[in-house]
């Protein structure tokens, strides 16, 4: 199925172009417009932003794979992203993943069959100081706990 | 002590350009545009102020690498990619204190006479990078971005740009790379950024803590901000304080502060009374320190270096007598390896070897010789890729089975 700006995202895009000296540099932005309007970016965002870009599709390909934070496939409604390294894993991060593993019936890397759920363990998310935590779409929720958690997934139904 | 970069930190709507300018910020600005930028670029110099996200690199010296001669267009970048593993002082300086950064930038761009800065923000920081926005806005409407700022003549576009999840766009030519449209690979130096940059043109990539210090240094003067810190460490640092103790967070001292004053008096002494293990002083690439080597060090370039580690970003993660060595080290393997960005074959091979070996290690499978094994490939991967990723890992892995061998022999299985 093809893939095309709303009007308003058309708008931004040509707001966010004038702002490099080269059409290419305008990458990053335009496909964090497409993701937000798709919620994932599949072959055929891919191919319409290279067009808008004026790149080959392959120059997408390799900014898409390489960034962790584009989906190369849909992801649900609410996506936890439990941070795994050292520092909150000194605090006890694993009993977080392990935690929403039980409660949210998903596996480690998965969503849930209704697509309300996605859970991923992802790398340091410059939280430190509050960990463990974990970024629920756009928001941390830090200084976590089993109570808290639970409090977090029942906002949610 | 004086604070100059949190002092505002506790203050009420410390992000509105209101509050800041009620503390006296945005005054420098006058004293900026009646100086010549090189004059700038001197007084920068004279304050001994250091890059603060990890390099350490001396702030004027960099800007005074950029040439002027040439008729090409100048950038500024600030680097708020902020994701070493035990640091997160930037983030809080973009949500609590944003106009300071931006007043940085103003100062920074005058001075390497740059008409364009782009802020390059890690993708997860969403609510830093709103801050952000609103606090541009602000600063727009007051004047103080844009055409002729003040009635100076001086003109200054700044750019938020949202990276999208790596580690290693925070290495200064990744970052160009990514901002440019492109996977984050190191670039070769030389050229350095300096004079071959953003877009082939000359530009200066500073950390959001270097140029926060900026405001102050232009209103008090260099010898002012020397009166903070050691003679070779001027100024005050943010040190972001994790792991095992009473009270994590940030912590702004001045350079040479004890560190083990840090961990017992303002971080509240260890968790649960527990003893101390180690310490990571400048976030998870550094060399890990001993308790014993913690308890004597000081926080500052030279201090850290004379304990056999580095100042880094100033993540210190604290670790007490319940850490296990092993498990934190292949945590840390595992991070290495997935961050690594493939270019260079040391890197991409040796993050994933040393992840593998230490992962059979933990499972109780490790064999004779894997200990030497590790030790062969960090010494196959020091100093000798594009960029330091490869010895970020290198790094720990020395250190630890240096410091820790007895728990990582204890581990493998008898011969």
């Amino acid at each position: 199925m093809a893939f095309e700006f709303t009007a308003e995202n058309k708008k931004k895009f040509e707001e966010v172009v004038k702002r490099y000296p080269q059409r290419r540099a305008a990458m990053l932005p335009t496909l964090w417009l497409a993701q937000e309007q798709h919620g994932w970016i599949s072959p055929e965002v891919m191919e319409y932003v290279a067009k808008l870009l004026e790149l080959t599709p392959a120059k997408v390909y390799e900014v898409v794979t390489f960034y962790t934070m584009f989906n190369l496939k849909p992801v649900g409604e609410y996506h936890f992203q439990v941070c795994r390294t050292l520092s909150c894993q000194l605090c006890g991060a694993e009993g977080i993943t392990e935690h929403l593993k039980k409660k949210l019936e998903v596996p480690l890397g998965g969503t849930s069959a209704d697509g309300k759920y996605s859970l991923s363990e992802v790398e340091c998310l410059g939280s430190c100081g509050t960990g463990p935590m974990l970024q629920l779409n756009d928001e941390y929720h830090e200084n976590l706990t089993a109570e808290k958690l639970d409090a977090l997934i029942g906002s949610l139904k | 002590m004086e604070k100059i970069l949190t002092k505002n930190f506790e203050l009420k709507n410390s992000h509105t350009v209101e509050v800041y300018e009620s503390t006296g910020g945005y005054r420098s600005l006058k004293k900026l545009f009646a100086m010549q930028p090189n004059d700038v670029i001197e007084e920068v110099k004279k304050s001994g102020l250091r890059g603060r996200g990890g390099a350490g690199f001396p702030t004027g010296m960099k800007w005074s690498f950029v040439p002027q001669n040439i008729p090409k267009p100048k950038y500024l970048c600030v680097n708020a990619d902020e994701s070493e593993p035990g640091t997160f002082k930037d983030r809080y300086i973009m949500e609590l204190d944003p106009h300071r950064m931006i007043e940085g930038i103003i100062i920074c761009s005058y001075a390497i006479r740059a008409n364009t800065a782009y802020i390059y923000i890690r993708g997860e920081f969403v609510f830093p990078k709103q801050r952000i926005d609103a606090a541009l806005a602000e600063a727009y409407k007051k004047g103080y971005l844009g055409k002729n700022i003040l009635g100076s003549g001086y003109d200054l576009e700044v750019y938020v740009h949202r990276g999208a999840g790596a580690y290693i766009c925070g290495e200064e030519t990744a970052l160009m790379e990514s901002l440019e449209g492109k996977r984050g690979w190191p670039r070769l130096k030389p050229p350095f950024p300096a004079v071959v940059g953003l877009f082939g043109c000359p530009t200066v990539i500073n950390n959001v803590e270097t140029v926060s210090a900026l405001p102050y240094i232009m209103e008090n003067g260099a010898d002012a901000y020397k009166k903070f810190g050691t003679e070779k460490s001027p100024g005050t640092k943010m040190f972001s304080v994790s792991g095992h103790v009473n009270k994590p967070g940030n912590y702004e001292l001045p350079l040479g502060y004890p560190l083990k004053k840090l961990i017992y008096e303002d971080c509240g002494g260890m968790k649960d009374g527990k003893a101390l293990k180690a310490v990571i002083p400048g976030g998870s690439s550094v060399p890990v320190l001993t308790a014993a080597e913690a308890e004597e060090a000081t926080l500052d370039y030279e201090g850290l270096q004379a304990k056999g580690s580095m100042l880094g970003s100033g993540g210190v993660i604290v670790m007490d007598e319940t850490t296990d060595m092993v498990k934190a080290l292949t945590n840390l393997a595992h991070f290495y390896s997935h961050e690594s960005c493939g270019q260079c074959s040391p890197c991409r091979e040796g993050t994933g070897w040393s992840h593998k070996i230490l992962k059979r290690i933990v499972a109780g499978e490790g064999r004779q010789g894997d200990l030497d094994q590790l030790l062969a490939i960090a010494d196959n991967m020091m100093g000798k890729t594009i960029c330091v990723l490869a010895d970020a890992l290198a790094m720990p892995i020395q250190s630890y089975l240096k410091k820790f061998r007895k728990e990582f022999e204890s581990y493998l299985c008898q011969p």
